[in-house]
Parts: C-alpha cells; structure tokens; sequence
C-alpha cells in the first residue's frame, strides 16, 4: 500500500510538471498564431490551446495516452501503424541480443576467472569497448555485419549483445569470484576438480550477481535495438518510429514510441526481477 | 595398527615470506599423533596451531622438516580424502539446505545416490538435526549450523577429523553442549580427532592428549597427556584432576609468552 502510495505520488508530480511544461513550450506557437492573425491572446485561451496542437513542442500526457491508445487497442497488431507491430519487432531483436550478450558476457567472466592470461588482458577491452559512443560505432557494425551478409534481426541483435555483455562480464567476473577462501579450501580438502568446483560453488555463488546485471542488461539491450534500427533505415521497430516521427515532424509518434520502449523496458526488468525471485528467494539469498 | 601413526612430523618448519619479512609460523614442530587420539592445539594467536593444521590438511605447504598422514604425504592424504575438515566458520553453502550441505563432499567424492541419502540422515541424526535436514542454513542459529559443518566431515569415511576452533564463535551454553556432543562422538566413530582452540577448559575437557605452542616462532612447547577418564560428565571440570592439568596447560601458555613484546 505504501509503495502504492509513494509511486502515485510520484507519478501525480511528474504529471503536474509535463503539464506546466506542455502549456509553457507550447505557448509560443499560439501566440505567433495570434500575432500572424492580428488579435490579441491571453492566458485563458493559451492555455486549452496547448493542450490539442496538432504538432506541439511537448505534447500533453493525454494526447501522448490517446495517440498510443490508439496505436494499440485500435489497430490490428499487423498494421504498420500498430504500436504493437513495431514494439513486437524491437522486442525480438532485444531478447536475441540480450541472449547473445548474456552468453557471451558469462563466457568472457568464466574465461577471466580461470585462465590467467585472460584475466591481464580481457578486462581493459571489455571496458575500452563501452567507452565507444554506441552511436558512433552502430551504423558501422551494421554495415560491416551486413557485407558480409547479416542484416535485419541479427544485425540489430548483435548492437544489443555489444551493450549487455558489459554488464554480465563486470558482475560475474565478481560473481565467480564471490567464494571466499575457506569455501574454495572446503573443496579443496574434498579433493574436487575444477569442473565441481565451478557446478557446486562459483557459479551458484555467482547468481545474486548475475541477476543484478541482468536487469541493467535487458535494459541495455533495448536501448541497443532502438539504436540498431535508427541508421538501417529500418520499417519497423521502435527506433524506425522515432525516426519517421522526427522526419515528418511527429512529436506524437515519437512520445508514444519512447513510451512504448519504456512500458517494455519495465516489463522485461520485471520479468527479470520475478525469475530472481523464483531462483533466490527460496534459498534466503534475496536480502 | 601401522607403525606410523595417524600423524606423524618432525622438525616441521613453515616461514611466510611477507612484505613485512619472513614471519615463522612453525619452527621445529615434532609430533606424533596415534590413530584414535584427540589432540587439541592451544596456544595464543600466532603460534601457529592453525597453521598447523592446514599444513596436516595439504592447505599450507611447509618449507622444512617431514611429516606424515596415515603414512602418506599430506597431500596424497588429501587426494585421497583422508580426513574431514571443520573450519571456524560453519562455512555452509546458503544456497543448499542443511541436507545438501551435507551431501556436498558426497556428491564431489561420486557416493551412490542411495548410499548419500543413507550417510546423510545417520550422522544429521549424529549431530543432532535430524528433524532440520530441509532448512536452509540461515533459518538455523549459529551453533546449529556449526553442528551441520561437523556433520559434513563425518559424512564421509575420513580417519581423520581436523577442526579448527569449531565452536570459537558460539556462547559457553551452546560451546558446552557441543563438548559434550563431541565427546560422544569420539568415542562412538573412534576417528582421530585435531582440535585446534584458545579455550583451556575446551582443551583440557575434550583431549587425550593437549598439545601447548607459543608464538614467535610458532613451536610446541609443552604436550600433556590426560588423567581424565574416557567418561567425562560435564562435571568433572570440577575434579581435582581437571583443574590441575587446566593449571598445568595455563603455566605452558604463560611460560611460551612473553608480554613484553
């Protein structure tokens, strides 16, 4: 109930703000309009008018809830112009680069923690790579990718895995790492092979940590989709929406496009936070 | 039985090269331990009775002098998993239930899942958590859970128990109870028994025989062996007997130990 409360408060309040801020930045266009027509303008027409432009600076929240109303409920899910089609598109290359960077991201920390070789030259990549405005280096891996014949889907799911294997590399190499001393001299009096020590010991102790980087890292990987689709002149997708929207001037389809990967984000870092759940609370290790 | 012991070293020497300098952890450390026998290592901190133990456990390599386990190197000991380790800390995985926890070296050492379930209720019942065996090791107090650590090392069939101040943590109630317990599983299991601990009444209680180091370098300087009786009620702490070679333990620490320092 408190959590309730606390986050319709918060919701209330960032209404109230988007609100002023709508009538503020719209203001102007109404008052060119007004001047343009030779009339005088006050505050008491101004500010119903900002709520309803066709091509407002900042849309109000309703007009962004009726536009992605519409672009959802009422349009079948095939539709080009449903929110759904596009979202369905962004999503299937996230959830496949967020595969692709999770396997990947274990396999370097698994690779750092036990060959020692990789442990003093992996890291300064695996870090210098983030360092890279994703922006920036997008378009080129899309373009290299889709010379040698992978385009599309794969494409846009491998700029997705080039972000959301940072975060699976930095927590799991701490993860795999997690077993103190007496628990690795526990198995050492055992006896236990390598390959025991890794099933029975690091790699559960490395869970609590991979599920925290697996939050980070879904959220990453839609970031990576969205930005996968901006320089493929893609047809769909969240990012082709954002992109079309900005084009023909838009600002609706662009607000309900964000919104729509932000409604997914949420979900896919619940959804995340429930397989958490199911793995650790039982065991007591969620505190 | 074998001419060697269960243990045997001599002129056992161990330095740790620190950034400090070479610290001596063990200096000319002779000992001979006989199968069935429950050795306790007192001695200060630094004086090198864990060290000790982890040398006998192929857990710290000695840098001069022999010793033997069961007639072997420590770590052939080791590879053949010779002994049980108890460490100060219970140590259980807080992912597996105290049941799992047990089967662990089971599991590691490849026992016939029949056989596991079998070894892991007959000494959960030996310590005395039989009903607790599908609790997850944070819903059991601290003794308890140091009692399932006992438990993993008798699960499987190790000759040798080393235990490194097993109960240092917990209050005196629970530390008494567990003596107890431990006592009664000596002789019920007849295993060889290493306990290392600060606690001279722990020490005098529980050993056959009760080995006295002091540190700077780490070294032996006095071994008493029992008057006790096999059968020990908590009582006998009382006993006259108790109470001087409790006296005679705490003259060797004093003796070893100089404050001045």
């Amino acid at each position: 109930m408190r959590t309730v409360l606390s986050i319709a408060t918060i919701c209330l309040a960032v209404l109230a703000v988007w609100y002023v801020g709508a009538v503020f930045l719209n203001a102007k266009w109404e008052r060119d309009q007004a001047a343009r027509a030779g009339v005088g303008i006050g505050w008491a027409e101004i500010v119903p008018a900002t709520m309803s432009q066709e091509r407002p600076v900042l849309p109000a929240p309703h007009q962004v809830a009726v536009e992605i109303w519409k672009t959802t409920v009422e349009k079948r899910i095939t539709s080009k112009r449903s929110l759904v089609y596009h979202g369905w598109i962004t999503l299937s290359a996230t959830l496949l680069g967020f595969v692709m960077g999770v396997g990947l991201g274990i396999l370097l920390a698994v690779g750092i923690v036990h060959n020692r070789a990789m442990d003093l030259s992996a890291m300064p990549w695996v870090i210098s790579s983030q360092t890279i405005p994703i922006l920036a280096i997008a378009p080129m891996i899309i373009v290299v990718l889709y010379n040698i014949g992978i385009s599309g889907l794969l494409a846009k799911a491998s700029i997705s895995a080039y972000l959301s294997f940072f975060p699976v590399a930095v927590g799991m190499v701490k993860g795999l790492r997690a077993p103190d001393d007496m628990q690795l001299d526990l198995m050492r009096t055992y006896n236990a092979s390598a390959w025991q020590v890794f099933w029975k010991l690091r790699w559960p102790s490395s869970l609590p940590y991979l599920f925290a980087s697996l939050k980070v890292a879904i959220a990453i990987a839609l970031v990576g989709a969205i930005i996968g689709e901006l320089p493929t002149g893609s047809q769909g997708g969240f990012g082709a929406r954002m992109l079309n929207g900005s084009y023909y001037g838009q600002v609706l389809i662009i607000w309900s496009a964000l919104f729509g990967a932000a409604i997914c984000a949420a979900l896919m870092v619940g959804a995340v936070g429930l397989a958490q759940r199911a793995v650790l609370g039982r065991t007591g290790q969620m505190r | 039985m074998p001419e060697t012991g269960a243990i045997s070293a001599s002129s056992l020497d161990l330095v740790f090269q620190t950034r400090g300098g070479p610290v001596h952890a063990l200096s000319n450390v002779d000992l001979e331990v006989a199968p069935g026998e429950f050795v306790s290592f007192i001695g200060p901190s630094g004086c090198g009775k864990t060290t000790l133990l982890r040398v006998i456990a192929d857990l710290e390599q000695p840098t001069g002098g022999t010793i033997s386990v069961n007639g072997m190197t420590p770590g052939e000991a080791r590879l053949k998993r010779a002994y049980g380790y108890v460490f100060q800390a219970a140590g259980l995985y807080p992912w597996r239930t105290i049941e799992k926890n047990v089967r662990l070296p089971l599991e590691v050492m490849g026992y016939p899942a029949r056989e596991r379930a079998e070894r892991v209720a007959h000494v959960l019942e030996l310590v005395g958590l039989r009903d607790f065996g599908r609790m997850f090791p944070w819903q059991l107090s601290g003794g308890m859970q140091q009692r399932a650590s006992i438990a993993r090392a008798l699960a499987f069939d190790a000759g040798l128990l080393l235990m490194d101040e097993p109960f240092g943590a917990l209050d005196e109630i629970v530390r008494d109870h567990l003596n107890e317990q431990l006592l009664a599983l000596h002789a019920r299991t007849g295993k060889t028994v290493c306990f290392v601990t600060h606690s001279i009444p722990e020490a005098v209680y529980l050993s056959t025989r009760i080995v006295v180091m002091s540190p700077r370098p780490g070294r032996i300087i006095d071994v008493i062996d029992s008057t006790l009786p096999q059968e020990r009620p908590l009582d006998i702490r009382e006993s006259a007997a108790f109470l001087e070679l409790a006296s005679r333990v705490r003259e060797g620490l004093r003796a070893g130990h100089s404050y001045d320092e």
